[in-house]
């Protein structure tokens, strides 16, 4: 039987890029937790919520309507419906899901804690839950600290972590990810393209941090620019590796393919951000349409290209384990050693 | 997770936290008064500099704007029903080539002498979901009387570089708030979040030689013992421009300025 992290020894060089499907594996299935329709597609739901949240929250900054309600947690002294007018509207309204997510990942985290048999996501909810208030607390002291860059911008970035887990939550309870066998190809190439996935993330929470103090007054807008031209690069040479070479493996020339497009995407609604804030919206008396929803819409695709990156990481890290093969000890290339 | 993953994990962790910790430490440090401290709870000013009444000059004159003036920009208050007011920014107000809301103060040569603040608060009136006047002088300390004639709720929010932030909502038909500030700044923004495109000036300086234009341009500023001045112009927008003056004692001089278009 062939298991993830089995040296490589138990490969014969030739058939290092050889498609191996593992069929009747005992071992696997035992660890496996039965696929639950309900759950799966609660966890469906709480991503998406959670994509609406983050428009929301955008809109707010977009619409610079942060402070119009100056207390928290309460609105004006109370937990009742303020008049939503001015900037009230975006404000409240991003406090009523951001309410509603927390209510929604206690269930997701309680109901993967009784219902998953799998240890690991058990952990995952109870992560996502930890995650979610920690970024309610840092929505309290931005209002309470008068949105200082760096509480802003981490609002920002922990609400794509909070997304990111939440799709991978939702990934990993669907029917595709508990039922199916992976299909497995070896990776001798470096850099691996796991190496790749992981790096392509890593550019990405940069651009985010980056683009956060940047709309949030604690940066100019270059260093965000300049890491586009980065993010490209290394998103380009991901998708470019994963389709040229794994393309068999649908879990991951999916994801792949979709990173291409929201990038091509983003670099658009990233120009047109450009255009309406900084070179045409610079004096602009308040936040207009054409900026709002350029920004807001730049918020949510950067949203969408992270979790995209994390399932791809996920699903090369599933199904395209590295080959070890010209680390490998002498001993461990005996037989006797796998 | 394997050990890849792990360091690439702590990595990552690292690097938030060192990100966390670097905005940490730009905090400025502020050790002032709260500044909705009112003026009678302050602690007691020193004991104003006299000035001789009977060799006091004065210095006025406009304020030009040379070129093509800047078309006001139109302001869409649709989102609040409430909002019904002149529907035009005051960023840049000129009319017939005079130009409106330059803050005029002395910005030098009145050495050490200290003033007495003003027991007569300043009124910013909210009307039409904009701020009355669009820029305030005030001196240091001194209480400014903050209403709303509006049937909608504000936020006041000044955003100062020197004195200490605050955020207040204010209802219609609230009571009005009576705020100051303990240190000079000059152009502090302040700003309602509710309607982004309210937005007023505050200048506060420690003497009382200063003054605002109105919409002829014109400012004057009274009271000065004989000296060398130097006068700034500060407009939001344009910015600042100086000029050095002499006075004698009783003297009346006019010190016009011009901006230029940018």
């Amino acid at each position: 039987m062939l298991k993830r992290g089995q040296p490589p020894s138990a490969v014969p060089p030739s058939k290092a890029r050889q498609v191996v499907r593992l069929t009747g594996s005992k071992h696997l299935k035992s660890l496996a937790t039965p696929y639950n329709r309900a759950h799966h597609r609660f966890a469906v739901f709480v991503a998406c919520a959670t994509f609406v949240l983050i428009i929301a929250g955008a809109l707010v900054t977009s619409n610079d309507a942060g402070l119009s309600i100056p207390d928290w947690p309460t609105s004006f002294g109370s937990f009742s419906v303020p008049p939503l007018r001015g900037g009230i509207k975006f404000e409240w309204s991003h406090r009523a899901i951001a309410g509603s997510i927390v209510l929604l990942t206690i269930s997701i985290a309680a109901w993967t804690w009784f219902a998953d048999r799998r240890r690991w996501m058990k952990w995952l909810g109870i992560a996502a839950l930890a995650t979610v208030i920690t970024q309610a607390i840092l929505g309290g002291l931005t209002v309470l600290l008068f949105q200082p860059p760096w509480v802003s911008s981490a609002h920002a970035a922990v609400a794509q972590t909070f997304f990111c887990i939440a799709v991978a939550i939702a990934m990993f309870t669907g029917r595709r990810w508990v039922e199916e066998v992976p299909q497995i190809e070896f990776d001798n190439r470096r850099p691996s393209l796991i190496t790749l996935t992981w790096l392509s993330i890593f550019v990405l929470y940069v651009q985010l941090i980056l683009g956060a103090m940047f709309r949030h007054h604690g940066m100019s807008w270059w260093p965000h620019v300049a890491n586009a031209a980065i993010v490209t690069f290394v998103l380009t040479w991901t998708a470019i590796r994963a389709l040229s070479r794994f393309s068999k493996i649908e879990a991951v020339r999916r994801p792949a393919i979709i990173l291409a497009l929201l990038l091509v995407v983003q670099l658009c609604l990233g120009f047109a951000a450009f255009l309406t804030r900084i070179a045409w919206g610079r004096d602009a008396v308040q936040p207009e349409f054409p900026m709002v929803i350029s920004t807001v819409s730049h918020v949510a695709v950067g949203a969408l290209l992270l979790a995209t990156a994390v399932i791809l990481a996920i699903q090369v890290w599933r199904h395209i384990p590295v080959s070890f093969e010209e680390h490998a000890t002498s001993r461990s290339r005996k037989p006797a050693a796998a | 997770m394997n050990k890849k993953t792990s360091v690439a994990m702590f990595g990552l962790l690292c690097l938030l936290g060192l990100w966390l910790l670097v905005g940490c430490s730009k905090k400025e440090e502020t050790n002032e008064a709260p500044a909705s401290a009112p003026a009678s709870t302050a602690a007691p000013a020193p004991a104003a500099t006299p000035i001789d009444p009977s060799t006091v000059a004065s210095v006025s004159g406009t304020v030009k704007f040379d070129g093509a003036a800047p078309k006001a920009s139109k302001i869409d208050m649709s989102q609040d029903a409430a909002c019904k007011g002149t529907n035009t920014a005051e960023t840049v107000v000129v009319d017939g080539g005079d130009v409106a809301n330059v803050f005029v103060y002395v910005k030098d040569g009145l050495g050490d002498r200290t003033f007495a603040v003003p027991t007569q608060a300043v009124t910013i009136d909210q009307q039409g979901c904009k701020y009355h006047p669009h820029v305030l002088g005030v001196m240091t300390g001194q209480n400014i009387e903050i209403k709303n004639d509006d049937q909608t709720t504000h936020n006041i929010h000044p955003t100062p570089q020197a004195n200490r932030e605050w955020n207040e909502s204010q209802p219609p038909a609230a009571a009005p708030l009576e705020k100051s500030f303990a240190r000079e700044e000059i152009m502090l923004p302040v700003k309602c979040n509710q309607h982004p495109w309210m937005r007023m000036y505050i200048n506060v300086v420690k003497s009382p030689f200063y003054a605002v234009t109105g919409p002829d341009g014109k400012y004057e500023i009274k009271g000065l013992p004989p000296g060398d001045y130097t006068i700034a112009f500060v407009q939001e927008k344009l910015g600042e421009q100086d000029q050095k003056v002499t006075l004698a004692a009783k003297d009346s001089k006019t010190v016009d300025q011009t901006f230029k278009a940018q």
